[in-house]
């Protein structure tokens, strides 16, 4: 089994969140034999392979037809399977919506669904292939499950996880090779139950997948000018951990939402919105992609446009300070 | 069906009683209903749940039991008079389709305890659905087998092709569709939208074992669905059925397709298909 430690997550660090995926459900197979995995023609891209060789006969290729992914993946699922079906991010939330909110929501099958190389990832492929609105599209299914692990560990806690979780779940995976870590040892992890990585005082930086490692980072930046910023790991976005984000708004006067994802209807709209009528509530800032169909290029030189880097998450906070 | 199998008689009774209750349940509902696709499908439901498929009415959970899913989720009239003549949904249950807050509406919702496999409505997702399914079944060297009933219109989606694909590939002998093939959908005539009259050369060429029959003949339907099931792929029946079948001003009438039943036209309705007999 999978353990994280200085090493490991250095190792899968260079893998990145693809890879990692794949050799999370390798180490799952061993020790659950009714797993089965599906894909549309991305196995090798989802970091399948060594799983696909191994367990030949709990892989299905269905071909380039994600509709159809996600109908099998309920069928299997609805005879007791426990099933990962992965995709493209875009691809599996939204060309197979409809399967999705009818067989994961409607019939609540137990289905993880997958979006591989969600965000900016894909970089020069463009914006055919990012995940800007998933987790919008996601968190509108009544009875869905939203996770965005943080680094590599966190995607093998995650995968662990969603096997032994009973109901259906969307799995965002953000990140590339060579992808910042952010835990290093073991820790508890639960699907619904938000982290606290460091205490502050001035503002509580909540983020959610690749954003949280840059956020810790600008936290410490942000300490260097004096500004003593929380940082809290909410990789649930659906359902959110209410519990804690109380005890956020008691404790902070600013709230900064960082995400890969559109900054509508994804992780700073679900605090949002959770906090609208609360009487003790914070200022928010939510950081993330502007509404607009932007130019492509690399990945580092997007995550940089948007502001979506520790300096860039840095400079906000201090800008939203002084307001 | 597990009990006793009706013969063809017996099968073309079980029908007669469904075109009545359907038009008893689209009266007493006193709204529209999808009448035409419904009334076209009878004679294939009848059959399914008359002889074909293997079931427990005692039991509607039984792990063996052959799946049925109407991935024509508007067919609603043919599958709840089914499971009623299955004995599976009793008469009080069964009169409380289209009240608020039943579990029998317009289109299937999931409910095992009333025989009902899937959700559906969406057209064009219940063969992906079969396909996982049958898929589980083989590897749980299960022998039960998946039914699925289509409309012709129905197979204007993509992703009835999608699952009609997937389902050759994996070489899944347990599957058996059935293309109540009426020639109308929504708007009008297959025929002046998207053609269904090479349905079954279509099948065909994606890999399927298919039959062509008489929809209404249940002798047809019966050879179809039991006689010679190739074990190494699927089978499809194309059923040519009438739409609205059994009421003669519903025949192959599209405003029929989703339509009020009022007091006078279901009488008229009711001598209509007492004519029949």
């Amino acid at each position: 089994m999978l353990e994280i430690t200085p090493s490991t997550a250095r190792q899968w660090s260079r893998i990145g969140s693809r890879g990692m995926y794949g050799q999370a459900i390798l180490d799952l197979a061993s020790d659950c034999e009714d797993l089965v995995v599906l894909s549309a023609d991305l196995g090798n891209s989802s970091g399948l392979d060594r799983f696909k060789n191994a367990y030949p006969d709990q892989f299905i290729n269905v071909g380039i037809a994600e509709q159809n992914l996600i109908g099998v993946a309920s069928g299997i699922a609805k005879e007791g399977f426990v099933v990962f079906a992965s995709s493209f991010a875009p691809f599996i939330t939204m060309r197979a919506s409809e399967q999705v909110r009818m067989n994961l929501g409607y019939m609540n099958l137990n289905v993880k669904a997958v979006g591989i190389g969600s965000g900016l990832v894909m970089g020069f492929l463009g914006n055919s292939h990012f995940g800007l609105e998933d987790v919008a599209v996601m968190r509108a299914i009544p009875g869905m499950t939203v996770v965005c692990p943080a680094d590599c560990g966190e995607i093998v806690k995650t995968v662990r996880a969603a096997a032994v979780f009973d109901g259906p779940m969307y799995i965002r995976l953000t990140g590339g090779p060579n992808s910042p870590v952010v835990y290093t040892e073991e820790y508890d992890f639960r699907i619904g139950k938000a982290i606290t990585l460091r205490h502050g005082t001035d503002v509580a930086i909540i983020a959610n997948g690749s954003m949280v490692a840059p956020s810790l980072e600008a936290a410490t930046q942000l300490q260097e000018s004096g500004v003593s910023a929380g940082v809290f790991n909410f990789h649930t976005v659906k359902p959110l951990d209410e519990d804690q984000l109380k005890a956020i708004c008691d404790s902070y006067d600013l709230i900064v939402t960082v995400e890969e994802h559109s900054i509508i209807g994804g992780l700073g709209a679900a605090v949002a919105q959770t906090t609208a009528s609360w009487a003790r509530r914070p200022r928010q800032v939510s950081l993330g992609l502007p509404d607009v169909w932007g130019k492509t290029g690399d990945y580092h030189f997007l995550l940089d446009r948007y502001g979506l880097t520790a300096a860039g998450i840095a400079k906000s906070v201090g800008l939203a300070l002084q307001k | 069906m597990v009990g006793e199998l009706k013969d063809v008689y017996g099968i073309e009774q079980m029908a007669f009683r469904m075109r009545r209750r359907i038009l008893d349940m689209s009266l007493r509902c006193e709204g529209p209903t999808h009448l035409g696709g419904g009334l076209s499908l009878v004679e294939i439901m009848a059959v399914l749940y008359g002889s074909v498929m293997n079931f427990r009415s005692e039991d509607p959970h039984w792990p063996d039991r052959d799946r049925f899913i109407l991935s024509k989720g508007h067919g609603v009239l043919g599958l709840y008079t089914a499971l009623v003549e299955a004995s599976i949904i009793d008469e009080e249950t069964f009169s409380q389709f289209k009240v608020d807050d039943s579990p029998l509406i317009a289109h299937p919702v999931m409910n095992l305890d009333l025989g009902i496999e899937s959700s559906n409505g969406s057209l064009g997702q219940g063969l992906s659905l079969a396909v996982g399914m049958a898929w589980a079944a083989r590897r749980k060297n299960k022998h039960h087998k998946m039914y699925v009933v289509l409309g012709d219109g129905e197979c204007n989606e993509g992703s009835v092709w999608e699952a009609a694909m997937s389902a050759s590939q994996l070489c899944l002998g347990n599957i058996v569709a059935v293309v109540d093939n009426n020639g109308f959908q929504s708007d009008g005539a297959t025929e002046d939208i998207i053609s269904s009259a090479q349905l079954a050369e279509k099948w065909k060429s994606f890999g399927w074992n298919v039959r062509e029959v008489d929809g209404h003949e249940v002798s047809q339907l019966l050879t179809a669905l039991t006689s010679d099931l190739p074990q190494d792929r699927p089978t499809c029946v194309v059923a040519r059925t009438i739409k609205g079948k059994g009421i003669d001003f519903m025949e192959s009438n599209n405003e029929w397709h989703h339509n009020r039943l009022t007091q006078a036209m279901y009488e008229k309705a009711l001598a209509a298909l007492e004519a029949t007999v």
